[in-house]
């Protein structure tokens, strides 16, 4: 692997998707770098989530590639040097690689808030259980939610349960952060504890991509913004320059619904 | 009329003895059905097509039998083809065929209401394959559908009656030899209802109790 500083977290390359006759993504191209948060924005049917999910192969790109710190997702080189898909197994080490969060937080609701979080890092990554407890304890802290360690999700609220979904996802030490429109489903004063956290995990220079209509988050925290209409990008700009100087009339038309 | 309950607790030992067998028979047909239900789920949620339809006409057959014909066909029918089991057996054995098909469709349709995102979430951090199942689906599968295992248990204790047919000496076998003997068939099927009923209700408690159990499961998934 090159340095780590100037190969891409992330990199997306010409990455499309098709449903049935419906092309939900069509040639997209990003790249994010170490440290970074990129905030994908968007109407909804965008292919806003699809590009999310291509990323840790949640959803299969029907043509393009996906890098992550350089190693293609999803494929691999087999003996005679072509081309072959991942296994089950080698996507799930991919994946542990790549942390997500999800619009519907997607708890396991027969494990207690503690037990969500040491779930995968006991079971799957087969790190010592005194050592993940610990650390799960301290991702609690950090979200805020110290006293909920036994409580399970039926008795949490959404921001509660989104918070306790990122340290989940944070247990498993990943190298980059998904988020799907991770405060979409939340009543609206449940938003804001989500979105502190999330931008405390930006500014300790966590690699994000974020999928989010909050566009106070995604100037405050991205450092730059893909814009998404219709499975292409419009427009892929600093966030400083998207939000003050939209280049395409179709951004324009987009931010302005949202300052009304 | 002068109800003889001195008989009946004279031929205590016997309800016992009955009761006992029928209340370990369900205990183990129920789980053993439990565990073969388990197996069928795989070919039966298979996305090769062939394979799921053969399960699926396994269990439509297995579920549309009438319990009592298929005891018939095990217990008679079988030793034409040489298949000789004793009653034990072929009870225990009956029991748990004709349940394996309702848990293998019960655990299915709790397998197919659990949201995608259940897996999605555990697929998107690291698990894959038995493990997925085995650690995050199976469980959630199980609490949400206790309540029908529950009743589903309920109707195997019910339906283990019809072992006395090919003299398993359960509780329903002990009544009808009690009664026989000595002429008190209202005294005799009365305690053995009784009994059914204590069974059954006790079993209906946990059913309770896991309904509590699935609700919180299903708030759970947000």
């Amino acid at each position: 692997m090159a340095d780590g500083n100037s190969v891409p977290a992330v990199e997306v390359r010409g990455v499309g998707k098709r449903f049935g006759d419906h092309e939900v993504l069509s040639k997209i191209d990003l790249r994010v770098m170490r440290g970074e948060t990129v905030c994908i924005l968007g109407p909804s049917g965008s292919g806003k989530s699809t590009l999310l999910r291509c990323i840790n192969w949640l959803e299969r790109p029907d043509w393009g590639q996906i890098f992550l710190h350089g190693e293609h997702v999803g494929v691999r080189r087999a003996p005679d040097g072509s081309s072959v898909p991942m296994t089950d197994r080698e996507l799930a080490a991919v994946r542990m690689r790549v942390g997500m969060v999800f619009q519907h937080f997607n708890l396991w609701p027969h494990m207690t808030a503690l037990g969500n979080i040491i779930e995968c890092p006991i079971h799957v990554q087969r790190r010592p259980r005194h050592e993940v407890v610990a650390e799960a304890e301290q991702l609690l802290e950090k979200v805020g939610l110290a006293d909920k360690r036994n409580t399970y999700p039926a008795f949490l609220s959404g921001g509660q349960m989104q918070r306790v979904a990122i340290a989940r996802a944070l247990a498993m030490r990943p190298e980059v952060l998904l988020f799907d429109e991770v405060t979409s489903s939340l009543d609206p004063e449940l938003v804001g504890e989500v979105l502190a956290v999330m931008k405390a995990l930006a500014d300790d220079g966590m690699t994000m991509l974020v999928v989010t209509h909050e566009m106070h988050f995604a100037r405050e925290a991205a450092s730059h913004v893909l814009f998404l209409d219709k499975g292409r990008v419009v427009e892929s700009a600093a966030t400083e320059e998207f939000f003050e100087n939209p280049k395409t009339e179709r951004s324009r038309q987009f931010l302005e619904r949202y300052n009304r | 009329m002068n109800l003889r309950l001195d008989i009946i607790w004279q031929e205590a030992p016997q309800f016992a003895a009955g009761l006992g067998n029928t209340v370990w028979m369900c205990a183990v047909a129920t789980v053993l059905s439990l565990l073969f239900g388990m197996l069928m789920l795989p070919p039966l949620i298979s996305k090769n097509a062939y394979l799921s339809r053969a399960a699926r006409w396994l269990v439509d057959a297995g579920r549309c039998i009438p319990f009592l014909l298929l005891t018939y066909l095990v217990y008679f029918g079988l030793p034409s083809f040489g298949v000789v089991l004793d009653k034990w057996w072929a009870g225990l054995g009956t029991l748990v065929l004709y349940n394996t098909a309702y848990m293998a469709e019960i655990l299915r349709a709790g397998w197919v209401q659990l949201p995608a995102g259940q897996t999605e979430s555990a697929r998107a951090l690291g698990y894959h394959g038995f493990a997925l199942v085995h650690r995050i689906i199976l469980p959630q599968v199980l609490i949400s559908v206790g309540p029908v295992i529950g009743n589903q248990m309920i109707q195997l204790i019910k339906d283990s009656a019809f072992l006395s047919i090919i003299t398993v000496p359960e509780l329903t076998y002990a009544a009808n030899a009690v009664q026989s003997y000595y002429f008190v068939p209202f005294e005799s099927f009365l305690v053995a209802t009784l009994l059914y009923w204590v069974l059954c209700g006790g079993v209906e408690n946990l059913v309770r109790r896991g309904e509590r159990a699935a609700a919180l499961v299903r708030r759970g998934h947000g």
